[in-house]
C-alpha cells in the first residue's frame, strides 16, 4: 500500500477538516446553499465529515424567488434525504412587504437584493459562521480570499486587512454580531467539482445535462424563457439543446450550447473549454474589473 | 505519486515572478480566453505595451491600482500529471508575514536568481524564509537567461554563490534550472538555447518531485478533533472520535494512548461514511472508535505509548510577529491555537531577533515589530503536545492571536522545551 492520496480525497479531508472545526469552535453555524453543484458538493462533504451523526446545523437558502423550479424540487427532496432543518430568506418576501424593492426595467435581476436579506438572516438567526461554496478559481478577488474570512457587524469584508492563515490553524474567534464566512471547497477548482461528482456519484439537477429548452439571445448569453422572461422588443425565443454550467437567478443564469448528457461528457467538455464559468454564464459578475470584489465587501456570498 | 502539489512563489514586481507564474498557466493552456480578454483590456488601460500577465494575480483593485502583490493569491492549475496549488506571494521584505502565510503550506518553493544580478538580498531572504518554515524543496529558478546569452559559465556562477549562502541553511533539496520566463525557455518546453543543460524543465520538475515521503509516516499523531455520538437507534453505542492524522500510520488493533489522560487502549474501528479503512495516514480526516471507553475530547491527542509528543507548557519558538499594533514583548499575554488545543500564554523571553536578511542574531532585542522574526520562550496556560517543527510540521506549529482585537497576530514554529 502506498501512502499516497488522490488529488480528490485530499482536497475532501481538508474540506471535512474545515467542517469539523467550526462545528467545534462556533456556537451557531449555518450552511449556503443554493441547489448549485458546488453548494451540493458541500452538502454531501458536511455528510462526510459527521457520519454517522446528522449534519450539526441547518441549511440557509436565500430564495430570489427566480429560481428553476428543477432546483427547488431538487433542494427540498435532497434536504429530507439527509435530515437537515432548511432556514429560507425569502426575497419576495420582503419586496411583498415593501422593505426591498425590485430594481427597475425588463426582467430585473434580484443578485444585488440576496445580500441584503442574507444580512437580516444571518442577524435574525444569530449566524456566527457561514459555510459557502466559494472557490478561489472562480475569480480573483476569491484568490485572496481567506478560508475563514472575517465579516464584521455590518457583514463587510475587507480584503485588506484580512487576518493571516497559516498551515491548517484557522481562527474563528469573533464579537458578537461579527461572523466567518467560511469557505471549506476554496482549493477545489471547477474541474475537480465535477470530478468529484462523477467519482461519488452525486446527484445534481437535471438541468446541468443536456436538454432542450426555449431560450432567447441576451447580451450574448442563452436566457431561459418563461413566465419572469418578458421579451423585449426585437428578441425571439427558440428552442436550443443546453446545459447550464452555473446556476443561479433564471434571470441572469445563461445556458452552454451543449450535447453533454452524461457526467463524463460534462467533464469532457469542462477539461476542454477556454472560457471561465462566470464569464461564460453570469451577467451578474461580468459588470466590471472589481465586481465581485465589490459586492463581496458589501457582505455578499 | 502524490497528486497534489503545493507550492510558493515570492517575488516584486521586477523579478518576473508573475511572468513566470503567467508562462507557467499559459502554456499548460490554463489561463482561459476570457480572462486573458480582460487583462488584454486592462494592460491597454494602463498603457502598458503587450498583455501584462501581473495582471492575473493580482485580484484586489489595489493591487491593480498600485502595480504590486500584497496578499497571498492561491492560484490552480493542472497536468495529466498532477494538480498545481500555486500560493504567490509578494517578495517585499514588508509583506513578510504574508510570505510566511503562503509558505505554510507549501510543499516547494521556487525563488527566482536574476541571471545577470545573481544572488541578491531578496533572494536570500526568500530561501530562508522557506527553510524556517521547513519546505522540503526549493527550486532555484535563475531567470532572464536571455539577457546573459544563455551562458553556462554564468549560470553556474550563480548557482555556486547560491549553494555557498545555502549551506548556512537546512534546505533538504536544492534544484537549480536556468529559464526565460519571458521567452519560455525550460519553463514548460524544454528551451534549445540551452544545450549544456541536461536537468528538467520547471514544470517536468513540479510534475516530478518526490514529495510523498516529505510527510511524516513514523510518529502516529491524532489530535481529536470532534466527538461524534449519533445515540441513534442504529448507532447507540457509537462513540468515534473525528479528526485529521497529523502523523505516522494508524490501524485497527493498534496500542494507542490518550493524551492528557495517559490511559492507554487500543483502535477498534478506524471509520469515514464510506465505510472503515484498513489505514490511516495523514492527511487524512476519519474517524477513530477504541476498544476502551475513556474520555477524550476535542484538543486531546492520540499517540503510541512509546512514541508520544512531549507534554510542556514552557516552549521554545521561531515566531512571526504580524501586526503594526502592537510590539511582541515579555509580559504579554496572547490566545494559542495548537493543532485542535486552545489556550493562552504569556510571553516570557525574546532571546534573539533574527535579521532575515543576514541572518544576524540580535541579542539585544528583547521585542519583535511587524514582519520580524525572534527565537522567543513562551508559558502556556496549560500542557501542549508538541513536536520539533522540523518533525512535524502540524504538530509542531501554533498560530497566536490577540484576545482583544482577535486578529491573528504570530505564527510560531516549535524548536523544543524552553528550560
Amino acid at each position: 500500500m502506498s501512502y499516497e492520496l488522490s488529488h480528490l480525497r485530499e482536497l475532501e479531508a481538508e474540506s471535512i477538516h474545515i467542517f469539523r472545526e467550526v462545528a467545534s469552535e462556533f456556537e451557531r453555524p449555518a450552511l449556503m446553499f443554493s441547489g448549485g453543484k458546488d453548494s451540493i458538493v458541500m452538502l454531501r462533504l458536511a455528510e462526510k465529515a459527521f457520519h454517522p451523526c446528522k449534519i450539526p446545523f441547518p441549511v440557509l437558502h436565500v430564495d430570489t424567488g427566480h429560481n428553476f423550479p428543477e432546483v427547488i424540487e431538487f433542494r427540498d427532496r435532497r434536504l429530507a434525504e439527509v435530515g437537515a432543518r432548511l432556514i429560507v430568506g425569502s426575497v419576495q418576501e420582503r419586496i411583498d412587504s415593501g422593505q426591498l424593492k425590485e430594481e427597475p426595467g425588463l426582467n430585473p435581476s434580484r443578485n444585488q437584493l440576496q445580500t441584503p436579506v442574507l444580512l437580516e438572516s444571518i442577524e435574525e438567526n444569530e449566524f456566527d459562521a457561514l459555510f459557502g461554496g466559494a472557490r478561489r478559481d472562480e475569480e480573483k478577488a476569491r484568490a485572496k480570499e481567506r478560508v475563514y474570512s472575517f465579516r464584521d457587524d455590518f457583514g463587510q469584508w475587507d480584503p485588506k486587512n484580512q487576518r493571516p492563515e497559516l498551515w491548517s490553524l484557522y481562527n474563528g474567534r469573533t464579537r458578537k454580531g461579527e461572523h466567518i464566512r467560511v469557505f471549506p471547497i476554496s482549493n477545489w477548482t471547477e474541474l475537480d467539482i465535477w470530478q468529484y461528482i462523477e467519482a461519488e456519484k452525486v446527484e445534481i439537477p437535471q438541468i446541468y445535462y443536456s436538454h432542450q429548452r426555449e431560450i432567447v439571445e441576451r447580451d450574448g448569453m442563452l436566457i431561459a424563457t418563461g413566465p419572469l422572461n418578458t421579451l423585449a422588443e426585437g428578441e425571439t425565443a427558440y428552442t436550443e439543446t443546453v446545459r447550464y454550467r452555473t446556476i443561479g437567478c433564471m434571470t441572469v443564469t445563461g445556458a452552454v450550447e451543449s450535447d453533454a448528457d452524461t457526467i463524463e461528457k460534462v467533464i469532457a467538455e469542462v477539461a476542454g473549454t477556454r472560457i471561465t464559468e462566470r464569464g461564460a454564464t453570469r451577467a451578474d459578475d461580468r459588470v466590471s474589473e472589481a465586481a465581485m470584489e465589490d459586492r463581496k465587501k458589501e457582505g455578499y456570498f | 505519486m502524490a497528486e497534489i502539489l503545493r507550492f510558493a512563489t515570492a517575488g516584486s514586481v521586477d523579478d518576473g515572478k508573475s511572468t513566470l507564474i503567467g508562462r507557467l498557466l499559459y502554456d499548460t493552456k490554463t489561463i482561459f480566453q476570457d480572462q486573458m480578454d480582460a487583462v488584454e483590456k486592462a494592460s491597454e488601460n494602463l498603457g502598458t505595451e503587450g498583455p501584462n500577465l501581473a495582471l492575473l494575480t493580482d485580484g484586489l483593485r489595489a493591487e491593480r491600482e498600485q502595480g504590486i502583490t500584497i496578499d497571498v493569491a492561491y492560484r490552480y492549475f493542472a497536468t495529466p500529471k498532477r494538480k498545481f496549488i500555486i500560493a504567490d506571494t509578494p517578495g517585499h521584505i514588508q509583506y513578510t508575514r504574508n510570505m510566511v502565510t503562503g509558505a505554510s503550506t507549501a510543499d516547494l518553493a521556487i525563488v527566482l536568481l536574476d541571471a545577470r544580478h545573481g544572488v541578491v538580498e531578496q533572494s536570500k531572504r526568500h530561501a530562508f524564509l522557506a527553510s524556517l518554515l521547513r519546505i522540503p524543496h526549493l527550486v532555484l529558478a535563475v531567470n532572464k537567461m536571455d539577457l546573459v546569452d544563455f551562458s553556462e559559465e554564468q549560470f553556474n556562477k550563480v548557482a555556486d554563490e547560491f549553494r555557498d549562502f545555502a549551506s548556512r541553511l537546512d534546505i533538504p533539496d536544492l534544484t537549480f534550472i536556468p529559464v526565460s520566463a519571458l521567452l519560455g525557455d525550460n519553463v514548460v518546453d524544454r528551451s534549445e538555447n540551452t544545450p549544456w543543460y541536461d536537468g528538467p524543465t520547471l514544470l517536468t520538475h513540479l510534475e516530478q518531485v518526490h514529495i510523498a515521503s516529505d510527510r511524516n509516516m513514523i510518529d502516529v499523531r491524532f489530535p481529536v478533533q470532534y466527538v461524534l455520538r449519533p445515540q441513534s437507534e442504529e448507532y447507540h453505542d457509537f462513540r468515534g472520535f473525528a479528526g485529521t492524522v497529523a502523523g505516522g500510520v494508524m490501524k485497527p488493533g493498534d496500542e494507542v494512548m490518550v493524551l492528557p489522560s495517559g490511559f492507554t487502549t487500543r483502535i477498534a474501528s478506524i471509520e469515514t461514511m464510506d465505510g472503515p479503512v484498513e489505514e490511516a495516514f495523514a492527511p487524512m480526516s476519519v474517524t477513530v472508535t477504541l476498544e476502551d471507553e475513556i474520555d477524550i475530547s476535542r484538543g486531546d491527542m492520540l499517540c503510541r505509548p512509546n512514541n508520544s509528543p512531549t507534554v510542556t507548557q514552557d516552549i521554545d519558538a521561531m515566531v512571526c510577529w504580524m501586526t503594526a499594533d502592537e510590539k511582541f514583548a515579555p509580559g504579554m499575554k496572547l490566545a494559542i491555537k495548537h493543532t485542535t488545543r486552545n489556550a493562552r500564554v504569556m510571553v516570557k523571553d525574546v532571546q534573539y531577533r533574527l535579521d532575515i536578511n543576514s541572518l544576524h542574531r540580535d541579542e539585544s532585542s528583547d521585542l519583535l515589530e511587524l514582519n520580524e522574526i525572534g527565537r522567543v520562550t513562551l508559558r502556556c496556560t496549560q500542557p501542549l503536545f508538541v513536536d520539533e517543527y522540523r518533525r512535524n510540521r502540524t504538530t509542531g506549529s501554533f498560530i497566536l492571536i490577540d484576545e482583544h482585537t482577535n486578529t491573528t497576530v504570530g505564527a510560531g514554529m516549535i524548536l523544543g522545551v524552553a528550560e
